[in-house]
């Protein structure tokens, strides 16, 4: 009788075995690699209504962002009003087609449609006001804005990444006067660690670690 | 079996080809893992917050304004239960004219002098200029008519008046009472005498035991 199946079959199983193996590491590289925010989001910049520039703005005309972003301090961020870019281009580009929706939104009362860039889930409690009085600069989380045309989002705003730095504060805080300047190095940069955990430990910062800080 | 790894391969090169590598910049909105209408959850509650749209209102916004002749209650800096301070927070006399110094509730000092700093170099500088002469920044690009704070006229102009232009703005200059609390509209205020003193300074007006930093015998 003919053999119905080649001696090589015998080696099938260990090599599927083997096969499944790689195509699971590979799989997981995957899935960790492009379906975590790293991927996901990190890179997002919306166009925007109104092609406004931090660059300009910031870098160039070394605006505070607290100018336009005035309740960052007190009650969490939010975009500016109208009126605030109105304070200056009532004089400043009057004619400019780039400013045509601001004059219409200042005329109607309607608000500019921003697009948000940083989103959290509602299950999250995040506030501003906390970390950027206690020395956490906006650079740590939304990176160098002052040479950004358009607002890019440059961290993935995971849980992982709000634990990471309340896990080790001293890393990341920097002096008060620092905090709305992005060009400014951390404490633990500019004076060692030492200099860094002395200021943790004196302006007794405790970032929450526990789910009901951050989930409340 | 070569073949199977082969499309392995090929299927890896093809992800990769297609998503590209972490870091890229894009504009649609970031792709939800795990999407609200398959896996419904609580990321994306109804809930109104600040600056969120919302169909009810008529304007379509969640933020609302206060009804016309409301006072705000409020706990301001003197601890009153409603704004109705008038030197406070309109920077008028009982008798309705512009109230010269400063509220007796808030307290003049180094604290408050500094924190006026902090908020004119803020809201101020970029047009006034950080020593207050009409020189900031953006005079260069085109902003004309920014007045220099030193002169006669507003050196003798009452504390009240000014609060008053940074409550309600006047002629080009827009209001800045959204962005600065009456008390700070306060702190701005003393700062802005700070400036204009310190222009008509005299050697007289150095304490003698400061005078040798200086240079001045
Ligand atoms: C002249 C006004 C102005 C100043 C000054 C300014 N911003 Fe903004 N900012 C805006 C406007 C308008 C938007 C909304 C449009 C956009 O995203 O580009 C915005 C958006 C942002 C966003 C994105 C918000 C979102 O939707 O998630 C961040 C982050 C931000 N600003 C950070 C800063 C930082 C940090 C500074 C100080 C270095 C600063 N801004 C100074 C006007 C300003
Ligand atoms: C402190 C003053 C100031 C404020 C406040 C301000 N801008 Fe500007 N803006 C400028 C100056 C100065 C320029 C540059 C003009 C030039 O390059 O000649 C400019 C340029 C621009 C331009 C480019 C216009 C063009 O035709 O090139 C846009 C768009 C713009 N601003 C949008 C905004 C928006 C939106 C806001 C409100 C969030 C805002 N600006 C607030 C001062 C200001
Ligand atoms: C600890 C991290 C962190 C720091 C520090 C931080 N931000 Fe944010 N920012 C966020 C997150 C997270 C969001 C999204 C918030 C949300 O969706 O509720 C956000 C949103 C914003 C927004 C958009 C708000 C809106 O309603 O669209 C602005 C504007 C902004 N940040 C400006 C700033 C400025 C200016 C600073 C520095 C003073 C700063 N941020 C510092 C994490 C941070
Ligand atoms: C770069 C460092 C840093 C990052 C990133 C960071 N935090 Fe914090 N967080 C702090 C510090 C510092 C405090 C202040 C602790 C204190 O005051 O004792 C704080 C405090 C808090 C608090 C407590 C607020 C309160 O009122 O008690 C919450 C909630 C919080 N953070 C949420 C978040 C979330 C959500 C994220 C991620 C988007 C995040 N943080 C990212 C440093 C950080
Ligand atoms: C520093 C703040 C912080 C703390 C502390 C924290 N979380 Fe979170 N958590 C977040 C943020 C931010 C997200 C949203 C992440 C995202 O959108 O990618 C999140 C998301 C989650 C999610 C995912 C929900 C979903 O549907 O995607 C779960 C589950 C969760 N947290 C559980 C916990 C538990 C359990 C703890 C306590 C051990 C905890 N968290 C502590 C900030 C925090
Ligand atoms: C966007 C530019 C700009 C900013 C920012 C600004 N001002 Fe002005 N300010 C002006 C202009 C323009 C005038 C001239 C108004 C006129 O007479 O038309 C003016 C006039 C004034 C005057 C003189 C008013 C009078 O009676 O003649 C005072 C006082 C003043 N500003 C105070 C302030 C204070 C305090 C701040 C900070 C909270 C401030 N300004 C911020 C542009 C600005």
């Amino acid at each position: 009788m003919a053999k119905l199946f080649p001696k090589s079959i015998n080696r099938l199983p260990l090599q599927l075995a083997v096969y499944l193996v790689v195509v699971v590491c590979v799989a997981t590289a995957g899935v960790t690699y492009y379906m975590t925010p790293k991927y996901t989001r990190v890179g997002y910049a919306p166009i925007q209504p109104v092609p406004y520039s931090h660059a300009k703005h910031v870098g160039e005309l070394g605006l505070d962002c607290r100018y336009c972003h005035s309740t960052i301090d007190t009650a969490g961020a939010a975009v500016p009003t109208t009126q605030t870019c109105m304070n200056c281009h009532n004089q400043i580009k009057t004619a400019s087609p780039a400013l045509a929706l601001v004059r219409d939104s200042l005329q109607s009362g309607r608000s500019i449609p921003w697009v948000h860039v940083h989103v959290m889930p509602s299950f999250v409690y995040f506030d501003h006001s906390v970390h950027v009085n206690r020395g956490v600069g906006c650079v740590e989380c939304h990176g160098k804005v002052n040479q950004m045309d358009v607002v890019t989002q440059m961290q993935p705003m995971s849980m992982g990444f709000c634990l990471d730095c309340h896990r080790a504060p001293e890393l990341r805080v920097r002096a008060k006067a620092d905090v709305f300047n992005l060009d400014s190095k951390t404490i633990e940069a500019a004076q060692g660690i030492d200099a860094a955990r002395r200021f943790v430990h004196d302006w007794n910062i405790r970032p929450p670690q526990s789910c009901s800080g951050c989930h409340r | 079996m070569r073949t199977l790894y082969i499309l392995t391969a090929f299927a890896v090169v093809l992800t990769v080809s297609l998503l590209g590598f972490r870091g890229r910049v894009f504009t649609h909105p970031p792709m939800d893992v795990f999407p609200e209408w398959a896996f419904p959850g609580m990321k994306y509650q109804p809930k109104l917050t600040q600056q969120t749209p919302s169909a009810f209102f008529s304007d379509g916004r969640a933020d609302r304004v206060a009804p016309p002749n409301t006072v705000a209650s409020s706990y301001g800096p003197a601890g009153q239960p409603l704004r109705n301070d008038s030197f406070l927070y309109q920077g008028r006399a009982p008798d309705g004219t512009f109230a010269r110094g400063f509220p007796p509730v808030l307290k003049v000092d180094m604290r408050f002098l500094n924190r006026g700093r902090d908020r004119f170099t803020i809201y101020c500088s970029p047009c006034h200029g950080l020593v207050g002469d009409g020189n900031g920044i953006v005079k260069k690009y085109g902003m004309g008519a920014v007045p220099t704070y030193h002169d006669d006229r507003l050196r003798k102009m009452a504390e009240g008046e000014i609060f008053g232009t940074i409550t309600n703005g006047k002629g080009q200059m827009n209001p800045y009472a959204d962005k600065l609390a009456p008390a700070d509209r306060w702190a701005v205020i003393a700062y802005v005498r700070a400036l204009q003193r310190a222009q008509i300074g005299t050697v007289s007006d150095v304490p003698d035991d400061r005078k040798g930093e200086l240079g001045i015998k």
